[in-house]
């Protein structure tokens, strides 16, 4: 049984289809990224399948249950989301910020227990940030914040995480280690991540399926040797690409190919 | 990591030790508000007729039990309910310059009270539900002006807030002018935070603002999600609709209550939550006592400047608060420009 099922989904902002006709199932235990250029949906699908925006038509079923069918507190103690930005203005410390992760299991007057500092803890040193339990939010760099992130949606325990595009703005090391971070995540805890990228070629190198989005439609879904194809990924993203295969297991590397350099294709 | 375990543990210790040092300090402040005045009695008389030996009927008596005592009740209540206002819309918005007065919320209730007043309303509940609709009403619009979640179209939501207020000093001039003369002096002092037209036979208005206090109380753990951005707060199992309605309406409620027994009074929701926010940091669970204490306590002392700086006579304590909070407005505005 997929976690994850979405059929016939449409979704608008306005008068605005950013979505149309979305149909995916994502299986347990899978890195499923979500790629497609600028304004194709990724963000609107992703926060679609995490109930943040109310959808237009068709439906999504989150482990066997309508999305509908679960209150705020029920999906988010299943289903934890990584946001691209993170509000700083109220900076809270790194420790209180990944106990926040255990709102979903707590009364509304309940104190965070033991147990609940335990899975902090767990989710820091998992992380790699229990070091850095009382700084502050905004005293960290871009790469220690996003883990900071992914250890409270860790602290959630959930069965699915959603990314939106977590490497965003990272350097290679940085943007290696949260993918790595994630393959952990995935592989030890046996939770299925959902992520959305920009980056094609960490896409192919962690994902067991890709879904190509292009105008808020589905132009692709398959493995990243099936998706990533120059010609598709030319047409979608309006931009030549070569696409060859890496000397690590053999995955599509994606060069994009500047126009003084087209007469080599 | 030692220290999170150890900050697990005293959550409570910090909440109890919090609530003892701002109830010690609201208690001082209220004592120093009963026995100070111009009338110059002394501490000693004062503790007398607290203590029953003093003579409720002396003047002495009748200053305490019939001006100063309502009056500290009055500034108390009203420092912590605009407190509380303040950090409840700082949390809404992610915004720390957010506070009822700025946002127009108190001009739309001073709008509604007057309204209620030229119109012969009853002091209760006729008077604070016109001042109920006039702020509600201000708050949708405002609320209208902005509809997304950046960056940009918060600091819009304050200027849109500054626009309403003075649309709303518009018309309450609009409405002065309407007025017969002898209520104007009453309406402009009054307009500028006045505390001298509280009597104890109003005590009861003010008890319908302990429920609300309890409430926001209640409520703060899931308002620290707030500040973490309002979808990862829906992320972490927050209903962010359901929490800011329920914040909007209560804080508008507390609002209106207090501008109609006290008028404007500007700025205490913006100081008390930002110094008390560098000491305690931004968790609720401490923030929200610590605000309805200490706000009680700074509106006091407040008031007792105005009453004890002027040479003869007194002044609106609403200018004491904003000689007090508009530097302190400015500075963050400025800071918060430098961080970006």
């Amino acid at each position: 049984m997929p976690v994850i099922s979405v059929k016939g989904l449409d979704l608008c902002y306005g008068t605005r289809q950013v979505l149309r006709d979305i149909t995916m199932q994502v299986r347990r235990g899978e890195f499923y990224l979500i790629i497609g250029p600028n304004g194709s949906g990724k963000t609107s699908l992703l926060k679609a399948l995490a109930n943040l925006l109310p959808i237009g038509g068709g439906g999504i079923e989150i482990l066997g249950q309508p999305l509908t069918g679960y209150t705020r507190r029920q999906l988010a103690a299943r289903l934890a989301v990584v946001p691209q930005q993170i509000s700083l203005n109220f900076p809270f410390t790194v420790a209180d910020t990944v106990l926040m992760g255990r709102a979903p299991h707590l009364g509304l007057l309940e104190i965070e227990g033991e147990a609940d500092h335990a899975f902090a803890r767990e989710a820091m040193q998992f992380t790699e940030v229990a070091h850095l339990a009382h700084r502050r939010l905004d005293q960290l760099s871009g790469g220690e914040r996003q883990r900071v992130i992914i250890a409270r949606a860790l602290c959630q325990q959930p069965e699915i995480i959603l990314l939106d595009e977590p490497t965003a703005s990272l350097d290679p090391a940085h943007q290696i280690q949260i993918m790595d971070l994630m393959e952990r995540f995935r592989v030890e805890k046996g939770t299925t991540v959902v992520m959305v990228s920009h980056d094609l070629n960490l896409a192919s190198l962690y994902g067991d399926r890709l879904l190509l989005l292009h105008n808020g439609r589905v132009e692709m879904v398959g493995r990243p040797s099936e998706v990533l194809v120059a010609e598709r990924l030319a047409a979608c993203y309006g931009c030549a690409m070569l696409v060859e295969k890496n000397s690590l297991g053999e995955k599509p590397r994606v060069t994009l190919v500047p126009h003084k350099y087209s007469q080599f294709l | 990591m030692v220290g999170l375990v150890a900050s697990e543990r005293s959550l409570i210790g910090r909440l109890v030790l919090i609530t003892l040092g701002f109830g010690f300090l609201l208690a001082a402040s209220g004592f120093l508000g009963i026995g100070m005045g111009p009338s110059g009695s002394s501490f000693g008389e004062v503790w007398a007729i607290f203590s029953g030996n003093g003579g409720s009927q002396s003047i002495t008596g009748t200053i305490v039990w019939s001006i100063r005592l309502p009056r500290v009740i009055l500034a108390a209540t009203a420092g912590a309910s605009l407190a509380l206002g303040g950090l409840v819309f700082q949390a809404l918005l992610r915004n720390p310059l957010a506070e009822p007065y700025i946002l127009g919320i108190s001009g739309g209730s001073a709008v509604g009270a007057i309204i209620g007043l030229l119109l012969g309303l009853s002091p209760f509940p006729g008077v604070p539900l016109a001042a109920f609709s006039g702020s509600m009403l201000i708050l949708f619009l405002v609320l209208g002006l902005v509809s997304g979640q950046s960056a940009i179209s918060r600091d819009s939501m304050l200027l849109g807030g500054v626009m309403m207020n003075a649309f709303c000093g518009a018309i309450i001039m609009f409405l002065i002018s309407m007025s017969q003369t002898s209520q104007v002096h009453q309406i402009l002092f009054w307009l500028m935070g006045d505390f001298t037209m509280f009597s104890t036979d109003r005590l009861p208005i003010l008890l319908t603002l302990l429920p609300c206090f309890l409430l926001i109380f209640v409520l703060a753990r899931p308002m620290n999600l707030l500040l973490a951005g309002h979808d990862s707060a829906a992320a972490l199992g927050v209903n962010v609709q359901r929490l800011s309605l329920i914040l909007l309406v209560t804080t508008t409620f507390m609002v209106s209550i207090v501008v109609c027994q006290s008028g404007l009074v500007g700025f205490v929701g913006l100081v008390v939550p930002h110094i008390l926010r560098m000491f305690l940091g931004p968790d609720h669970r401490l923030l929200v006592p610590s605000s309805i204490l200490g706000g009680g306590a700074y509106l006091i002392l407040c008031d007792l400047l105005a009453r004890t700086l002027p040479g003869t006579g007194e002044m609106p304590v609403g200018i004491v608060t904003a000689v007090i909070g508009a530097p302190l407005f400015l500075a963050l505005l400025w800071r918060s420009h430098r961080c970006r």
